[in-house]
């Protein structure tokens, strides 16, 4: 065969698998929602689930779901930031280095099920945090962490050395260059990971069914004192998510709609995460505009 | 010439990477408010002895370096130097522009507002100023607030000179600033560096032999880590004392 036809066959058979790749995709997700969608009301949004009737909602767990997100991305963006700035500006090349990096990289592939035993020895039961947000929020810690830290070193060693040159040359400090410079041009790289760590943390279940519990006792909406137990702000009460409801209605669900809750639930969840996704690339988008002045 | 007041001032300048001595013992001054010139084949030294005059060597690792480089009178290399204050009074340009990401006006005053500087107008001056001496005011007045990526090579060259005369240095330093652009760009930025001579000390490292003849008032000629000869710009050209000198001058090698 000559290279012209070789060249027209690999171009095909990439584009096959792209489109069965495609196509994949867009059934799992066309499934999901054209089972889901019709059980989504207003109801099954804000209602408390219910443990052995028809009827219930997932309000609690949707809003655990974002409560716990939000509270692992507080302390997981600083701690992956700080991380990743040290690795990719200030770590010189010697053992210690090669020793960090070697950790975050087997951390970032342990199985979330192994980080939510961890969690639940350490968190749970050690520093006595019960099944809670926080040891929650921890263990997810844990399970992304590794994963942002990568995300942080990597989109700012993408930023060109030329630009550290420039802002060093200018005087301008180590830090200021770091801050001013590199970490604005490394944003938008930095955000997407951000975005898809959020989505590995909303969707995640195995990590939280030892850690944030499996139960979502009533919440008072008109409660905001995070110590009161009833607050849904307080971040010491149990509060199993919209992932792990869906995974213990599928296992041991005794309700006569199980199968239309969780169709419903997954629906939501994953047009939770599509949702992030948009909203946060419009909103890095625009930090970067007014940043860069583009 | 009438004798001139001496910027800075190196004596027996090592450096080397691991093994390897990239400067065997350089011993060159530069005076004020003239172009020195700094040629030599790829790989002889020029642009890492260039590098070690506002200390931008720092950034590689396993650097050694020894003998001693004065800017104004004072050891650069000595511990305790503000290598911050020191890059402040000798800027650089680089091969490849290297403008920030930033609109145009943003990159000239991106020393100043980090030094702190607020007022407006003293902001706007500075960069009608700059950019001005740097002789790309007329092209970019009107678009100021675009960014610097959507100019040209050429533009994007004269805004970084503009950004680094906006810190007002003392001496400015151009590694092959031109290598990398066509040559009316080339002649407009060899045309601002003699306008500029008068303000700053210049040093400009260049492969383009033509370019160090036209603009510089001396020549230092490397060649494998050593200065062979350094004299008036003339001198060097038309009559050099060594034969390595003619030969590179010449087009023998190199």
């Amino acid at each position: 065969m000559d290279a012209k036809k070789i060249d027209r066959l690999a171009t095909t058979i990439l584009y096959l698998i792209a489109g069965i790749i495609v196509i994949i995709l867009a059934s799992l997700l066309g499934y999901i929602l054209v089972r889901g969608l019709p059980h989504i009301s207003w109801h099954f949004l804000t209602a408390p689930s219910q443990s052995f009737k028809a009827g219930g909602g997932i309000g609690i767990q949707l809003f655990n779901s974002l409560y716990l997100l939000v509270l692992s991305m507080l302390i997981s963006v600083p701690l992956a930031l700080g991380a990743g700035i040290y690795l990719a500006e200030y770590a010189r090349e010697n053992k210690l280095t090669e020793i960090i990096r070697t950790a975050i990289e087997i951390l970032s592939s342990l199985p979330s099920v192994v980080v939510g035993l961890f969690g639940f020895l350490v968190f749970v039961l050690q520093f006595g945090f019960g099944f809670s947000i926080l040891s929650g929020a921890l263990a997810l810690t844990m399970f992304n962490l590794p994963l942002l830290t990568r995300n942080v070193e990597d989109s700012l060693r993408q930023v060109s050395f030329d630009q550290r040159e420039a802002g060093l040359a200018l005087g301008l400090s180590r830090w200021e260059t770091v801050i001013h410079v590199i970490i604005p041009e490394a944003l938008p790289g930095i955000i997407t990971g951000m975005i898809l760590g959020a989505g590995r943390v909303f969707g995640e279940a195995a990590a939280l069914i030892y850690t944030a519990g499996q139960s979502a006792p009533a919440l008072d909406f008109t409660n905001w004192n995070p110590l009161n137990i009833a607050s849904p702000l307080n971040p010491l009460r149990p509060a199993e998510t919209l992932a792990v409801h869906i995974w213990k209605i599928n296992s041991e669900g005794i309700q006569p709609d199980a199968a239309a809750v969780s169709a419903g639930a997954s629906a939501v969840l994953i047009l939770a995460v599509l949702l992030f996704n948009v909203l946060a690339r419009v909103i890095g988008n625009r930090i970067y505009k007014k940043m860069t002045a583009a | 010439m009438a004798k001139k007041e001496l910027v800075i001032t190196s004596r027996d300048v090592h450096l080397s990477y691991g093994d390897f001595e990239a400067l065997k013992g350089i011993s060159l001054n530069f005076k004020k408010n003239q172009i020195t010139a700094l040629i030599g084949p790829s790989g002889c030294g020029k642009s890492t002895y260039l590098r070690l005059l506002n200390r931008m060597n720092d950034l590689i690792p396993n650097v050694h370096i020894s003998g001693e480089i004065k800017v104004d009178g004072q050891d650069i290399y000595a511990s305790g130097e503000d290598v911050v204050a020191l890059r402040k009074k000798v800027g650089m340009v680089f091969q490849q522009p290297n403008p920030f990401p930033f609109s145009i006006y943003e990159n000239v005053i991106y020393g100043l507002r980090l030094a702190g500087v607020k007022d407006r107008a003293t902001l706007d001056q500075a960069v009608e100023t700059s950019l001005k001496q740097a002789a790309i005011w007329d092209e970019v007045k009107d678009k100021l607030h675009e960014s610097a990526l959507s100019l040209s090579g050429g533009q994007q060259q004269r805004v970084c000179i503009a950004r680094v005369l906006a810190v007002q240095p003392e001496v400015i330093l151009l590694d092959e600033p031109t290598s990398a652009l066509d040559p009316i760009s080339s002649t407009q930025i060899e045309n601002m560096l003699l306008e500029l001579r008068d303000r700053y000390t210049i040093i400009i490292v260049t492969h383009n032999m033509q370019q160090a003849s036209r603009i510089s008032d001396e020549t230092a000629f490397f060649l494998a880590g050593k200065v062979i000869e350094m004299d008036d710009t003339k001198k060097i050209f038309l009559n050099p004392k060594e034969k390595e000198t003619e030969d590179y001058i010449s087009g023998r090698f190199g």
